[in-house]
């Protein structure tokens, strides 16, 4: 009991994080059509700006001694550093290539990916040292449930990954906003007939989802306070994982991310536990072919009719 | 308006390109005096990471280099000639520590070279080394395989198995433990062949591995397997993983309430290992090449000019740069040519070479054969407890 409830913890903790990147892909998909390589590197610059805000506000110790308000500040701040790289990469990397064939911003992105990568090692950027992300939210063990002590900050990082993904749905289905991502993704072309300012929804959408990958890397850094250095597989590993959710839940759509993100989590983190952890990147990916041979629209996607 | 516009369009791709290309140059002090160089400069190889994953080995291992040649060109050279360095980054990556070294031997055409730390990186650039017939030394790749290439390839180290059974010792003679956990990364050879040494000699002692759990380069969740650890309730935990990782896990750990000792090899070898572990590292112990606090002559020596050029202690990584370059040296100046056969045997014969990381004697399979320290971690800094001899 107390295995299945830790497990259940940890998986639905890692699974939540995983759902917020999956929502950056899956938004991007469902507008443009193509697979943004370089969100994972957003989400990392997530996790790094993190620190160094905190470093820069003075909050370094790991004792616990920093306001109530400095995890709230810190995530508004990468939010916005991270929701603002998102918009100069769309606009200057790939909207150039808007008319361009679909390949050619493919490999931008990868470029794109690994120019954030490697400038980030930069020693007057971030560096290549991995770096220790100060201790801005309580980590006290709040109860205990059958032997399974819950802190603080396991809470709060479900916590806020629910709220940030309601709040999402209410961009999306509660606002104008949402209601122009919603008709550019659906057909562009006559979106823009319609008056619809198709380049801003687009910028939008990069900024929504870069800033959702940016609170993901400060939950991330919280709950993992070693941070890999900017170029380590740790963060390709987690995107690929994050993409293969928005995959298994149906890719252009947004309860399918959050969904395939914490099923992803969960399979992960009990096929560890329970088979063997010598395998656990195969659950992931097994879980991934069985989705495309099954079910090749993903659990919540609607099967689309290629026009040929 | 043709032209221009695609030319700009692909400006970004350019851009990123350039970036990430990892162009072999890049590494620091990388292009001083490079190609012009006369009869009086002998002209040594280093590769090593200085971009990627593992850049801080490959930075630390540089510095100590860097440090050893300084002392020697100013203490006259060898044979009145001085020794340059040309330092190539393979940034971590098989292929291109292949790419570069060829690049050493055949354009730059070193005498030797000196490298890498990761040992799937050394066994990349020694196969094109002995290939070429010019002899590699190996500051710090402890995988058995490393050597086995050829015999132009020679490590100033010690090997895993001596390690693993230096940490089985220590757990179970210094701490008594009679039962013990393994958690290893099993996309890494270091840490496969350190559990795999450890799990021998640990049995050998009387003890038992009762559970080995694995995670894979990337992991950052560790919940599951330390939920099974604490299920197999054990008194010590062998951790053969490198620093970042380990940090990682000791927090992890300790948030799920196991309190045993913690155990590993030199990949624990970092200021940030304390840094990132904080108090959940602290009572942690790890073999490694030598303590910075050591009573030795040569160590108080290496320490002070280290800390004067850099401004930071220096880690094992660096000790062994620096003693690696300097048996490198030490057996140009008994080498009666530079020629890569004359020069391998002498490094070959290198006996009671008095080096930062303890005497250091060239065995018949071109490993270093000395002694291992196991440190503890206290107050945030690695502290000595314990010296163990080869064949003890």
């Amino acid at each position: 009991m107390t295995k299945f409830l830790q497990t259940l913890m940890d998986g639905t903790a890692v699974g939540s994080l995983y759902a917020l990147i999956a929502l950056g892909y899956t938004m991007v998909y469902g507008i443009l059509r193509f697979i943004n390589f370089a969100h994972s590197d957003v989400f990392m610059l997530g996790a790094w700006f993190s620190y160094e805000v905190a470093k820069i506000m003075g909050w370094t110790g790991q004792d616990q001694s920093h306001p109530v308000w400095a995890s709230a500040f810190v995530i508004v701040a990468v939010m916005v550093a991270c929701g603002t790289l998102g918009f100069v990469i769309e606009r200057g990397a790939y909207r150039p290539l808007r008319s361009a064939p679909r390949i050619n911003v493919l490999i931008t992105a990868i470029g794109v990916s690994l120019f954030l990568e490697n400038s980030g090692q930069l020693p007057f950027l971030l560096g290549t040292q991995p770096q220790r992300m100060p201790t801005l939210m309580p980590e006290h063990a709040l109860f205990a449930v059958a032997g399974v002590s819950v802190r603080a900050v396991d809470l709060l990082v479900i916590g806020i990954s629910f709220a940030l993904m309601a709040l999402l749905e209410w961009i999306i289905y509660g606002t104008k906003l949402g209601l122009a991502m919603r008709a550019v993704s659906y057909d562009t072309k006559v979106a823009a007939l319609m008056g619809i300012p198709v380049d801003r929804v687009i910028s939008m959408t990069f900024v929504v989802g870069s800033a959702l990958a940016a609170a993901a890397g400060f939950l991330y850094a919280t709950k993992y306070p070693g941070i890999n250095q900017p170029a380590h597989p740790t963060w390709v590993l987690l995107g690929l994982k994050a993409f293969v959710a928005a995959v298994v839940g149906g890719i252009g759509n947004l309860r399918g991310a959050m969904a395939g993100g914490l099923m992803i989590g969960l399979v992960e983190l009990f096929g560890a536990a329970y088979l063997s952890p010598h395998l656990r990147d195969v659950y992931v990916f097994t879980l991934l072919i069985l989705v495309l041979l099954f079910r090749p629209e993903g659990l919540l996607g609607k099967a689309t009719i290629e026009k040929v | 308006m043709a032209l221009f516009p695609r030319a700009l369009r692909l400006a970004p791709i350019l851009l990123a390109l350039a970036c990430s290309g990892q162009t072999a140059d890049k590494g620091p002090d990388a292009g001083q005096g490079g190609g012009e160089h006369g009869s009086d400069v002998i002209l040594v190889g280093e590769y090593g990471s200085m971009t990627g994953a593992e850049a801080t080995f490959g930075q630390s291992t540089h510095n100590g280099i860097m440090l050893a040649i300084e002392e020697i060109n100013a203490a006259g050279g060898v044979g009145g000639k001085k020794i340059e360095l040309k330092t190539y980054d393979d940034a971590g990556k098989t292929q291109e520590a292949g790419t570069v070294v060829t690049r050493l031997v055949t354009e730059d055409k070193v005498v030797a070279v000196l490298g890498e730390v990761n040992s799937k990186l050394s066994l990349a650039g020694g196969r094109i080394a002995q290939q070429f017939g010019v002899p590699m030394v190996s500051p710090s790749s402890t995988n058995a395989q490393v050597t086995q290439v050829g015999d132009m390839i020679f490590r100033v180290c010690f090997v895993d198995e001596f390690q693993g059974f230096v940490g089985a010792k220590f757990a179970a003679e210094n701490l008594q433990a009679k039962k013990a956990a393994i958690l290893y990364d099993q996309g890494s050879p270091y840490s496969k062949g350190l559990k795999d040494d450890f799990t021998k000699a640990f049995v050998g002692f009387g003890g038992e591995v009762v559970t080995d759990q694995a995670y894979t380069t990337g992991d950052q969740d560790f919940g599951a397997q330390l939920t099974s650890i604490k299920q197999a309730g054990v008194d010590v935990i062998y951790l053969p993983g490198y620093y970042t990782d380990v940090g990682n896990i000791a927090i992890q750990m300790r948030a799920q309430g196991i309190t045993v000792p913690m155990v590993g090899g030199d990949g624990w070898d970092s200021s940030k290992l304390a840094e990132i572990g904080g108090p959940a590292i602290e009572g942690s112990y790890y073999s490694n090449h030598y303590a910075a606090e050591e009573d030795r002559p040569e160590v108080k020596a290496f320490v002070k000019a280290f800390t004067d050029k850099y401004g930071a202690t220096p880690d094992g990584l660096a000790a062994l740069g620096y003693d690696a370059a300097r048996v490198l040296a030490d057996a140009m100046k008994r080498s009666p040519s530079l020629g890569g056969k004359d020069l391998a045997k002498a490094i070959a014969e290198t006996k009671d070479f008095p080096g930062v990381t303890g005497h250091i004697t060239i065995d018949d399979h071109r490993n270093a054969q000395k002694p291992a320290v196991v440190v503890e971690m206290k107050g945030g800094a690695p502290h000595f407890v314990a010296s163990v001899a080869p064949g003890q």
